[in-house]
């Protein structure tokens, strides 16, 4: 049977990195993960696991550490938000270039200035090309869900990438939520133990990690690192075939909530999407077609499925919660819009920048993006490509 | 496994570049013949080498062999050419030469 338990999504993490009881987390703390590495702390003194936890001075050497003890042939793990990320940023190419499959409970904070603890998705999304896979939760179950999937994606033999599992700091980390949790020893046999090919301490073959590659070796490692970030497409299918029989719940690389038969669409990623859900029951109530559709997978990027599922919607509006500075629109507009064009659709799609540093994203405004979209469509009326919601101006 | 890094060369198709250019195996870097960045090459005249051995542990490619108490020849393949054990020889026993 499975557990009922109300946690925060920080808590509903540790709880799941206490049931799959890593060999090594290094970690930093930084609003609004500090807990995370807090609770973990507390397993360990409690004796309920025996992570190798390693209190280091900086994220720079959280990611170093977590790095050394992942090639050294160890499960490894770390936690971090906003500028801790940012004091990351050269490790977390070197782990994934490395291959390095460790995880990162990722918070999402945004990042300075003007410093700001609040939820943005600025700190992931600015990381979105350093080759790490990058899985977002809606809410604290799945925040708990996708870190128990987590190992078995980043770890198959196939990928053999790092992965950042995300929530929205505060938003989700601190509110406090009902979880179903999934009994330790299911976990257990579902997760497995760490068995890599090759690893550093393994006396029976030596080996060298991160050596320099000259540029005739370059663009070929690139390649089979883009590759492996390919394949992980079809490995998060199977995961998540394979966590719905141990858990009930279905996972895909995005929800299509209403979607199927609506003519208006929003595509968010994260918390939010829960707030565009109460909007659309609400419009469909009236007799409105609208539906949304809210990316769990980012990296690798779901493109061309994320535009078919879209295709038959007259118009869509693509919510990012991180500016892109590119004066046009935050990335998941672009990347969505990139692959609307690629399939050829007809679909009209618009952009918008919510929820900065915090800013709240309620009902009524998914509404009134809905009814402009409407307006663009049904009344020919001109709406920007690209605005802030609830800007005051 | 790709566990023979002789295998992996400049010609090596993207296929069989190791996950992350690891290397497998001990003591690979002998396969390295760094000996090719060499711009000057230094040049031991065997009658002013008296044999002290100074030179051999400052050179930081190793490329000094030293065999029952006498320095032998320069590892070529290995000697980038920097030129420290020339500064080091106090007997003037080493020159450097422009070139490979
Ligand atoms: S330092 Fe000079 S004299 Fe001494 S062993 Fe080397 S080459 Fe010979
Ligand atoms: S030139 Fe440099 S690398 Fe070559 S033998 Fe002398 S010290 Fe070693």
């Amino acid at each position: 049977m499975a557990i009922r338990e109300r946690l925060s999504g920080n808590e509903a993490v540790a709880y799941a990195i206490k049931q799959i009881n890593p060999d090594v987390m290094p970690a930093f703390p930084i609003t609004p993960s500090t807990e995370i590495p807090q609770f973990v702390s507390t397993f360990i003194s409690n004796g309920e696991i025996d992570t190798e936890f390693i209190p280091v001075e900086s994220e720079h050497s959280a990611m170093s550490a977590a790095i050394g003890a992942e090639a050294a042939g160890c499960r490894t793990l770390t936690a971090t938000s906003s500028c801790g990320m940012a004091l990351m940023w050269e490790e977390l190419y070197v782990a994934a270039s490395n291959r390095l499959p460790l995880a990162l409970a990722l918070v999402n904070r945004a990042l300075s200035g003007p410093i700001n603890i609040n939820c943005d998705h600025s700190d992931s999304m600015g990381a979105r090309d350093t080759g790490w896979i990058q899985i977002y939760a809606e809410n604290n179950q799945e925040a708990y869900d996708n870190f128990i999937q987590a190992f078995r994606i980043s770890e198959h033999k196939d990928v053999r990438l790092p992965i950042m599992i995300c929530q929205d700091g505060f938003i989700t980390s601190h509110a406090v939520e009902n979880i179903e949790l999934i009994e330790d020893d299911r976990v257990k046999a579902f997760v497995g133990s760490y068995e890599p090919e090759q690893y550093l301490l393994n006396p029976d073959m030596p080996m060298a990690v991160g050596p320099y590659a000259t540029s005739p070796y370059y663009m070929e490692t690139k390649m089979a690192q883009n590759t492996a970030m390919k394949n992980a497409k079809q490995v998060i299918l199977d995961i998540a075939k394979e966590f719905e029989e141990i858990s009930g719940r279905k996972y895909s690389f995005f929800e299509e909530y209403r979607l199927d038969d609506a003519d208006y669409a929003i595509v968010i990623i994260g918390s939010a999407a829960g707030t565009t859900k109460e909007a659309i029951d609400e419009l469909r109530a009236e007799g409105k077609k609208v539906g949304l559709l809210k990316i769990r997978v980012f990296r690798p990027f779901p493109g061309d499925e994320i535009a078919k599922a879209l295709s038959h919607t007259k118009a869509v509006a693509i919510l990012d919660r991180s500016e892109g500075f590119r004066a046009g629109g935050g990335p998941l507009s672009a990347e969505v819009k990139e692959h609307l064009y690629d399939i050829g659709a007809s679909t009209k799609a618009v952009s918008y920048i919510y929820g900065l540093g915090g800013r709240d994203y309620r009902v009524d405004d998914a509404k009134k993006v809905f009814a402009e979209l409407y307006d663009m469509i049904e009344n020919g009326i001109e709406i920007p490509q690209y605005q802030y919601i609830g800007l005051r101006k | 496994m790709k566990t023979d890094v002789s295998k992996i060369n400049e010609k090596s198709k993207w296929q069989d570049i190791t996950p992350g250019n690891q290397i497998y195996g001990g003591g690979t870097s002998k396969e390295f013949n760094t000996g090719e960045w060499r711009t000057s090459t230094p040049v031991l005249d065997e009658d002013k080498c008296v044999h002290c051995l100074l030179c051999a542990p400052v050179c930081p490619d190793s490329c000094i062999p030293v065999a029952d108490g006498k320095r032998l020849a320069f590892d070529l393949e290995h000697c980038k050419g920097c030129g420290i054990c020339a500064y080091q020889c106090k007997f003037g026993a080493i020159s450097m030469k422009e070139g490979k």
